[in-house]
């Protein structure tokens, strides 16, 4: 493997970079109309970089691909010296979320093109620096294995989130960005403790193995001494037990790791903040927040907690799996209870994410390969649900469901549009959402560490998805038009409307009737993962 | 027969060359006293411009002194140590001097106190923190730190000198009353813990000390009684000067009433020769100084109780200030509690070179965000010294959209936001501290830097998204302001981007 060249994913992940440069240098005002078209040619550019590197990437290969590894800085530590390393590349997991990441990117920004936002609060180069930024470290977060630049990338997409929130949002928006910001720290900030420790004990940031260096996981993965890896190491070295808190070491820094994820997730009890964030974010910073930034949390969940802590996992399993039942259900009952069609898609992500987490502790490759699915799955349809409303906002200026109805009659493109996402969010079998679901599902049967329970009010959720998004559905579509608008003009799609569902359908459908393709993709890395939970 | 020594004798036998940073800035302030009584009326401007010439001096001496290949040396007989730690130090303190020198100029002129002098103090203070990080001695120690302590009591009353009965003249009057006079009393601590230390040891040399301390520690007598007495008092004395709790009660009243620039300048330089001197005497003194064999340093826990406290009420006290100076104040002693973090782990054996380098880095972190603040703040400030609150930043990033983003900026990295210079200090430190076993500490610190985000991120708030009252800022700053926020902001984002600069710069370090 060759480790120190320019790699595909540095490529990729520095992309928006160039672009957020290109639009710095640009003047606000006299060239406003260009500055949304740099940022939708760089995002497209990405992607298609992104595209570029799954062409390139061997499905059948469990190693790290395309990857790169310099030495950024060493840090001496007592005696010993530790590597921080720019450390990239991508395993299947990785690759599928790259994926996400690019596509959704492209389709927000075409989503915010026409917003009236920009009239009232100004500001529009910003914007899509700020948007450039996220999309740099989104990428980041996914394809970075070195635990420490990992953190950063995980704490600078909350900078340009808060600014999205806080700027463009509704009428509590400093609320909901001030809530997003600290909430979302105070998760991953222990964190940053627990890295701080593995990298301490076992002498790497680096996750995986490259150039000679043997990297963490693999030194969990091939430990086989007694007990667990961290145990062993113990506090000081010698193999005695922490005796604080908790008693083994790896429980603690598993709790360390999941706390950050569970609040990004958003894990039951841990998700007030995203209501509040969803509500409140302009459609293109929901949209993004739904489609990618909540599956960093379950990605870090599968990348970390899973590969570093296997016993503690195995520990926890079945609490985290109980607490994302609850999500599913609770997600779905509170969904219901909304009158506000923007929070009860919000709502919807807790359940839906309920799924992934379910699928995650499973811990065998249905469960793994679903939960993912489910992440991409996730994201295209909760995406496209937001943007939905989103352009139901910028028409009627209204949240509220009890002022729509009978939208399908003027809209009738728009409205079918809407039925396919509804119905691929919802898990109607042909269609993307029914592959990630069904296949948690299978795993959470067959799996060694959870009880038939979770599987039967797993699938209780899935009902409950019908009724929250038919109600939904039913009270914005159907009957009789409430409120006509004044120009009849707003009642046609524009072309960058229609231009951002086109891809939301095509994957909607192709994920639904070829999910092989993306399965493949996955095979072999979840094979790793689960390699040591199975059997 | 006694004979005197020639010139050339003393220097070699001094090595006078060692200390050159420090004594070619005092040599060339003592010049602008006499220059400046001959700068008319008209060229007034010609003394910063000459006190940064001196800095730059002292800057390339710096460098010429300070090359890694060098090593340790020791400098009058003893009393003075030049090594990479004073090299590090010595960079940061002059940096700090040069921003408060850009931002000083603008401001006394506006508050119509613009007297020469002014730099003169300013730079031998700096001169005096100079010294105290290269002390070896706790004489050299005592009296450097009266260098670098002296010049800011006058400085902290600078703008009682026009002395108009206003409400800032009396609040700096004030300010500078309370320093003089807690600096004064904390002193006093310092030489008695020297004075016990003396007693117990023979020596004030802190090699030496070290040398003595292992053969103490381990019986019976009473100089054990002594020494832990005055490592106590030692703690005390530059505790008040680096503002940890619980000797932190003069730092709000002060910083508040001193002029701001001045409030920059000793939030640094202060807190910078305080930590030094601390590290300096516990780490290549004390370092063995246990009540038993085999227990832990004896000064470990009360330095994890200090930075404990310092932590939590700094932080939490600055949670409801509507002042952005007495924020900044309450912040400052959150900041001295990181780096007693630090001083906590090198408590530990084996992470005394990552604390000490952790410490450094972070200073090297919280000067260049700090200064920077301050400059912010400093030109958002009316004339008559209002306008400094929460709600006069309102809206700055539509009518002042740089400053408002180097503010957000200083703001994110004084949290520990990564890409910025402080979230490496912090990494540092944290990281030291979970090295050395002090999981408590460490958590505590990253949960009170939650804590500080809260009141960081609302000065975002108000710059970015509320809108203003209406009235747009008048622009205050002049060239020199603004060079002194592009060098604080440049420093921020350069150590915090290329992380290695700093950890390299530091690598070298050693006081064990």
């Amino acid at each position: 493997m060759d480790v120190t060249g320019l790699s595909l994913t540095t490529i990729t992940l520095f992309l928006p970079l160039i672009g957020l440069a290109i639009l710095a240098f640009m003047n606000g005002e006299t060239q406003k109309s260009n500055l949304k078209w740099v940022a939708f040619v760089t995002s497209l550019v990405t992607f298609v970089a992104s595209v570029v590197m799954w062409i390139n990437f061997d499905p059948s290969s469990a190693e790290l691909q395309m990857a790169q590894r310099n030495t950024w800085a060493e840090i001496s530590l007592g005696e010993s010296v530790i590597n921080v390393s720019y450390f990239v590349g991508v395993d299947g997991i990785s690759m599928l979320l790259v994926l996400l990441t690019t596509f959704i990117m492209p389709i927000a920004i075409l989503g915010s093109f026409g917003s009236h936002i920009f009239e009232e609060r100004g500001r529009e180069k910003l914007y899509y620096i700020f948007l450039m930024l996220l999309e740099w470290s989104m990428i980041g977060v996914f394809v970075v294995h070195d635990l420490i630049i990992f953190y950063v990338f995980w704490e600078v997409t909350l900078v340009p989130m808060y600014f999205l929130i806080g700027i463009w949002g509704a009428e509590e928006r400093i609320y909901a960005a001030v809530k997003f910001f600290l909430y979302t720290m105070a998760g991953s900030i222990l964190m940053l403790i627990a890295i701080l420790y593995v990298g301490n004990r076992s002498g790497t940031f680096s996750t995986y193995s490259a150039g000679g260096d043997v990297g963490v996981i693999e030194m969990v993965q091939n430990f086989d001494g007694e007990g667990t890896y961290w145990d062993a190491l113990g506090p000081d070295g010698e193999g005695e037990d922490a005796g604080f808190l908790l008693d083994s070491v790896e429980s603690f820094l598993f709790l360390g790791f999941l706390v950050a994820f569970a609040i990004k997730v958003p894990i039951f009890p841990f998700h007030s903040w995203l209501p509040d964030a969803h509500v409140q974010a302009p459609t293109a910073g929901s949209v993004i927040l739904a489609g990618v930034l909540l599956k960093m949390g379950t990605y870090g969940i599968v990348r970390f907690n899973l590969n570093l802590f296997p016993e503690a996992t195995v520990a926890w399993a079945p609490t985290i799996a109980f607490l994302g039942v609850v999500g599913i259900i609770y997600g779905a009952w509170v969904s219901y209870a909304q009158d506000n069609v923007k929070k009860l898609v919000a709502y919807s992500s807790v359940s839906h994410l309920g799924f992934v987490v379910l699928g995650i502790f499973a811990l065998n490759s249905q469960g793994l390969q679903g939960a993912t699915l489910q992440m991409v799955n996730h994201g295209i349809s909760t995406g496209g649900l937001f943007l939905i409303v989103g352009m139901l906002y910028e028409r009627w200026h209204t949240k509220e469901m009890a002022d729509y109805g009978g939208i399908w009659k003027v809209m009738p493109l728009f409205g079918a549009i809407s039925l396919v996402i509804s119905l691929s969010s919802m898990g109607l079998p042909g269609l993307n959402g029914f592959i990630g679901e069904f296949t948690i599902l299978l795993g959470s049967l067959g799996s060694d560490y959870l009880g038939f329970a979770f599987t039967l009010f797993g699938t209780l959720g899935v009902i409950l998805a019908a009724v929250y998004l038919l109600k939904m559905f039913q009270h914005v579509f159907m009957g009789d038009l409430k409120k006509p608008l004044a120009d009849e003009a707003g009642y046609t799609l524009t072309w960058y409307e229609k231009a951002a569902y086109i891809p939301i359908i095509i994957m909607v459908f192709w994920m639904g009737l070829q999910p092989i393709v993306f399965f493949n993709l996955l095979d072999v890395s979840v094979d790793k993962i689960v390699a040591m939970f199975v059997g | 027969m006694f004979e005197s020594p020639t010139i050339a004798e003393f220097l070699a036998e001094s090595n006078l060359v060692s200390t050159l940073p420090g004594t070619l800035l005092l040599a060339w302030t003592l010049l602008l006293v006499i220059v400046d009584l001959f700068v008319d009326e008209e060229r007034q401007h010609w003394t910063p411009i000459l006190a940064c010439l001196g800095l730059g001096i002292s800057f390339v001496a710096n460098i010429g002194v300070y090359s890694p290949a060098e090593g340790e040396r020791v400098a009058l007989y003893g009393m003075f140590i030049a090594d990479a730690f004073t090299g590090f130090l010595n960079f940061v303190i002059l940096v700090a001097t040069l921003i408060a020198v850009l931002m000083s100029r603008d401001y006394l002129k506006r508050a119509g106190i613009h007297r020469g002098e002014y730099y003169v103090l300013a730079l031998i203070s700096s001169a005096g923190a100079m010294f105290m990080v290269g002390a070896n001695d706790l004489i050299m120690v005592f009296v450097a730190l009266e260098l670098l302590s002296i010049p800011l009591y006058i400085l902290a009353a600078f703008r009682s000198i026009k002395n108009d009965g206003s409400d800032l003249a009396l609040k700096s009057e004030e300010s500078g009353m309370k320093y003089f006079i807690l600096g004064a009393f904390s002193s006093a601590f310092l030489v008695f813990g020297a004075a016990l230390i003396y007693g117990a040891t023979g020596t004030t040399n802190i090699p030496q000390i070290f040398d003595m301390v292992g053969g103490i520690v381990g019986g019976t007598s009473s100089a054990t009684f002594y020494l832990l007495v005055g490592t106590a008092l030692l703690i005390v004395g530059l505790g008040f000067k680096v503002a940890v709790v619980p000797f932190h009660m003069w730092t709000p009243d002060v910083y508040e009433g001193a002029p701001t620039p001045v409030t920059a300048f000793m939030s640094v330089t202060a807190k910078i020769g305080g930590f030094a001197a601390l590290l300096r005497v516990l780490i290549t003194g004390l370092s063995v100084l246990a009540l038993a064999d085999g227990d832990a340093v004896a000064w470990q826990a009360t330095a994890t109780i200090i930075a404990i406290l310092t932590l939590v009420l700094g932080n939490f006290v600055a949670i409801s200030q509507r002042n952005l100076k007495r924020m900044l104040a309450y912040s400052s002693i959150a900041h001295a509690g990181y780096i007693m973090v630090a001083v906590a782990a090198a408590g530990s054996a084996n992470v005394i070179d990552a604390a000490t380098q952790g410490a450094l880095v972070y200073m090297l972190a919280y000067m260049f965000t700090n200064l920077g603040a301050f400059a912010v703040v400093m030109t958002i400030e009316r004339e008559d010294g209002s306008g400094g609150n929460i709600d006069d930043i309102s809206g700055l990033a539509q009518s002042r959209p740089l400053l408002a983003m180097a503010m957000a900026i200083f703001m994110l990295s004084l949290t520990g936001v990564p890409l910025t210079a402080g979230f490496v200090g912090k990494f540092m430190i944290f990281s030291a501290a979970v090295q050395a076993g002090l999981f408590g500490l460490a958590v505590i610190g990253v949960l009170t830097s939650v804590v500080s985000a809260f009141y960081y991120i609302r000065v975002v708030v108000n710059m970015y998204l509320r809108d203003g009252a209406g009235e747009l800022h008048p622009p205050l700053d002049t060239h020199y302001v603004r060079w002194a926020i592009n060098i604080a902001l440049a420093g921020t984002l350069v150590f915090g981007i290329f992380y290695p600069l700093a950890t390299n710069l530091v690598s070298m370090v050693s006081i064990a």
